[in-house]
């Protein structure tokens, strides 16, 4: 058993060597400390950053909006940029938890970003004063054409029975909700319990058909023709689509939700200034590319659009589709602390149904 | 051994430590769970568990626990036994070998689960392959006790490997001397002699096991409400710590009674872990 | 004759369960698609990739040492621990023990977010020191639930006898009673050091800005996909830790280990 120490304490020091760090002097103009999702950025980007303005960047992700606020609003780490998504900087901004921008020190976001996003922003943040739009997409459904013979184009087909066992429905209270209550023809931001109990008694008839909940996994599921129809985030639908030929993405003609993460400045932040510089950089056309090429999520910046090479891409339905064309999107509001309880006891009751 | 006073002082870091660290968080779930937004005393958040989905979730949540604990000390008592007759210099070289698939992360060991049983599974193509009958389990409680088990198997195995690896040989053997046969002196000698490790391993088994969500969501599709994920919502979707923290209490409160039932049913006080 | 090779099937078909989603991992490190449903094809890509990649070898890294850190002040501290309420009259014991097993007791996301607000309280940095601090914390039950059955079937007559022998108190403790306890410290100092690996939850809520862990990236990693990396990690600590194993058991034995 000694032995069995002493390896191990072995392996540390090997391992812990191997993976040796070097900090270099990169830090000479300060720091700007970034919270940000999982995966969401190009780490070059971060890179040229520092290299163009001496000012380190300390880098940390989060996985779900729920995650990240907590920390945040209880200040224990203080952050200079965060990345929430629509409903949560509405939220953030009633707490008051954010610091307005000074635009003067952000030039390229007026100039570089579309106006129909700076509109759409306008819903969650209004008068344009706490955020700047980084990513945008839409929910809709994926399908496996192979599986599927019916014509997908409305929700309804989560609910048809030919495909019991098939669906992947998402997993969190909002955009489960989103899916019933948009077939029904209501908005996804309703507070009317008895839409939302027509919609639960749905969900729970539902509930037989679906093969599971889940939030990342509709990409696996779909690719290994696990299922064959998955409500799934567009951003996804690019990368499901390159590694399986045969998934098509759809937005239903009942409506859907559309989303919009946004770089905002928490008001403890300690280097404001540094992150202005920083939203500025990664409003700038060349750098909204390369971001965009690395993380395939939609990019609200029209400078940067303009600069893909690829003519399948610029003008994808999937990653840029013509919002005119579709009826009903929405984008999520921040419900208050009641309206968020009245949907998790409503999401807990169809969970729990058998 | 010390004297006592000697010995109690050796604690001194570990009292310290859980006042800190155990005891004064614990006071703030309780100001938590008895208190509403608005800060006035409420006993809503414990009585909560009456709610209809709550107590379905923490029935749902025992019974899997209950049946993961048993599959465990099953196939680990059998196991530890075999781990304990090797020499010890081998032994400990195989102890390892049941641990080492531990210190790979916990979510890639699940989703290799999930490639290995998917109905399109690695598993299920073999099956097909040679003509046999397709395995659904996935997205099933059956998923769920799967997992449960992969996962808390060493904890029940480590312990219960060290209780029978300290037996004397000579125990065992001066009880067959006396005439019983192996299955007696299993019963009346190895059996009672394990107990201390069999109490640890439940306990380290059965309190995870109750309070997993992770699982149930990745193995078992999400298609149960477990009292684990109700917990976990509460505190990082719906951000109401309140009910959170309430639901926790009578978690803790349940768990405590049945370490005290099992601390009653053992009788001479050797085991218990409470 | 019979009862061994049972014996042996056993062991295998145990090796099995608990290997199968190992040799999973080890082959998608060499799948050149990203997504763990797809066989794209052989690549090694991803091994390159690793040793390119500073963050992951910093959370490596962090891993390592937070593990190794906590497990062995857990371990010291839940030792010292258990002789201490061993000591004690049936009431403290059944307090004490009770103390012990409410990090246990606790679903994980309640033990990090009160552990965050304490640390809020105290003033206390968010960084290396909280995550350390809050991995002992939820360690230290793991080491007294191994080490106190082993302490309670201790005969305390030895220890006696080696006081009347002459022995110092610490050199007796060393001596006789460490020997005997020995294998529950170490498969808690195991258990410690499994548990810190794996825990994602408490580490969140207890983390700094910049300090990672090999699962804080890779449970931040999950919204756009597992980058196939972190199997090609796996795979070379796994098989790391093999061979040495091997190479360990393979030497002779010098000192008997107890």
């Amino acid at each position: 058993m000694k032995k069995v120490m002493a390896l191990l304490l072995v392996t540390v020091m090997g391992l812990s060597l191997l993976s040796g760090c070097g900090d270099s002097g990169k830090g000479k103009n300060g720091r700007v400390v970034v919270y940000n999702w999982g995966e969401y950025i190009d780490p070059e980007t971060l890179e040229m950053f520092e290299d163009e303005y001496g000012i380190e960047v300390v880098y940390d992700e989060y996985e779900t909006n729920e995650l990240m606020y907590p920390k945040v609003s209880a200040g224990a780490t203080k952050y200079d940029v965060i990345c929430p998504s629509d409903y949560m900087v509405q939220k953030m901004i009633s707490e008051d938890l954010l610091r307005e921008i000074n635009f003067e020190n952000v030039p390229n976001a007026k100039k570089n970003i579309g106006a129909q996003y700076w509109e759409q922003s306008e819903q969650f943040d209004p008068g344009n004063k706490y955020s700047v739009p980084y990513c945008w997409g839409t929910v809709g459904i994926l399908y496996n054409t192979k599986m599927v013979n019916d014509t997908v184009d409305s929700w309804d087909i989560l609910w048809n029975t030919n495909y019991a066992g098939q669906i992947l429905m998402q997993d969190s209270v909002r955009d489960l909700f989103m899916v019933g209550l948009k077939r029904d023809g209501y908005s996804a931001n309703t507070l009317n319990p008895a839409e939302l109990e027509q919609v639960r008694d749905e969900l729970i008839a539902q509930k037989p058909l679906v093969q599971a909940y889940v939030i990342d996994a509709v990409r696996d599921k779909m690719i290994g023709n696990e299922a064959a129809i998955g409500v799934i985030y567009s951003g996804e639908a690019i990368y499901t689509q390159r590694e399986n030929p045969d998934l098509e993405y759809v937005i239903p003609k009942e409506g859907t939700n559309i989303w919009i993460d946004n770089w905002v400045i928490p008001k403890n932040s300690e280097n404001p200034e540094n992150a202005e510089l920083f939203i500025n950089f990664m409003c700038r056309p060349d750098i909204a590319l390369m971001n965009f090429d690395y993380i395939t999520y939609s990019t609200p910046n029209d400078a940067a659009r303009e600069l893909i090479e690829d003519e399948d891409i610029k003008n994808s339905e999937i990653a840029f589709p013509d919002l005119s064309k579709y009826q009903g999107l929405e984008t999520f509001d921040y419900l208050g602390q009641e309206g968020d309880e009245l949907y998790a006891g409503y999401y807990k009751e169809v969970k729990s149904a058998n | 051994m010390l004297k006592n006073s000697k010995r109690l002082m050796l604690g001194l870091p570990y009292y310290f430590w859980s006042i800190a660290f155990v005891i004064i968080p614990l006071f703030m779930v309780v100001y938590y769970g008895v208190t509403n937004r608005s800060g006035s005393l409420t006993i809503e958040n414990i009585t909560a568990i009456a709610v209809p989905e709550h107590f379905k979730a923490l029935l749902l949540a025992v019974r899997l626990s209950v049946i993961s604990t048993i599959i465990c000390f099953l196939l680990a008592y059998p196991l530890a036994m075999i781990l304990a007759k090797y020499g010890k210099g081998k032994s400990s070289v195989l102890v390892m070998l049941f641990i080492l698939p531990m210190w790979m992360n916990f979510l890639l060991r699940t989703m290799a689960w999930q490639t290995l049983l998917e109905n399109n599974g690695v598993i299920n193509s073999a099956l097909s392959f040679i003509g046999l009958p397709k395995l659904n389990i996935i997205n099933t409680p059956g998923a769920i006790i799967f997992g449960m088990v992969y996962n808390f198997l060493p904890f029940m195995v480590l312990p219960l490997y060290n209780s029978l690896s300290k037996i004397d040989p000579n125990v065992i053997n001066a009880a067959r001397d006396l005439g019983a046969n192996s299955v007696q002196t299993f019963i009346k000698v190895t059996l009672p002699l394990s107990v201390p490790g069999i109490m640890s391993g439940i306990t380290m088994v059965f309190v995870p096991a109750l309070t997993t969500f992770v699982i149930s969501d990745l193995l078992g599709g999400a298609k149960v409400l477990l009292i684990g994920n109700v917990i976990e919502q509460e505190f990082s979707q719906t951000n109401n710590w309140h009910l959170g923290s309430g639901l926790s209490l009578i978690l803790m409160f349940f768990i405590i009674i049945s370490m005290i039932i099992s601390a009653i049913f053992d009788k001479d006080g050797e085991g218990s872990v409470i | 004759m019979i009862n061994k090779v049972s014996r042996r099937i056993y062991l295998a078909l145990i090796a099995i369960f608990m290997y199968a989603p190992i040799i999973t991992l080890i082959v998608l490190s060499f799948n050149k698609s990203k997504s763990r449903a797809k066989w794209g094809g052989f690549t090694l890509k991803w091994y390159a990739g690793l040793f390119e990649n500073e963050t992951i070898m910093a959370a490596l890294r962090n891993t390592l040492l937070i593990a190794t850190l906590s497990a062995v002040i857990a371990t010291v501290i839940g030792t010292a621990a258990c002789i201490a309420i061993n000591a004690m009259k049936k009431k403290g014991r059944t307090l004490w023990m009770g103390v012990t097993n409410i990090p246990m007791l606790n679903a994980e996301i309640v033990t990090g977010i009160s552990l965050m607000l304490i640390f809020i309280v105290l003033g206390i940095k968010f960084g290396f020191m909280t995550i350390l601090i809050a991995h002992i914390t939820f360690n230290i039950p793991y080491v007294i639930l191994s080490v106190m059955p082993r302490m309670k079937t201790l005969n305390p007559s030895t220890f006696e006898a080696a006081l009347d022998l002459g022995a110092s108190h610490s050199y007796a403790f060393f001596k006789v009673v460490l020997p005997d306890i020995f294998p529950g410290v170490v498969s808690g100092f195991l258990m410690a050091f499994t548990m810190s690996i794996d825990d994602f939850v408490i580490t969140h809520f207890t983390k700094g800005a910049g300090v990672d862990t090999l699962s804080t990236k890779i449970y931040s990693e999950v919204r756009k996909g597992i980058k196939p990396e972190m199997y090609a990690l796996s795979a070379i600590i796994f098989v790391t830790i093999l061979i040495l194993l091997i190479l360990v058991n393979k030497t002779p034995k010098k000192d008997v280990a107890k």
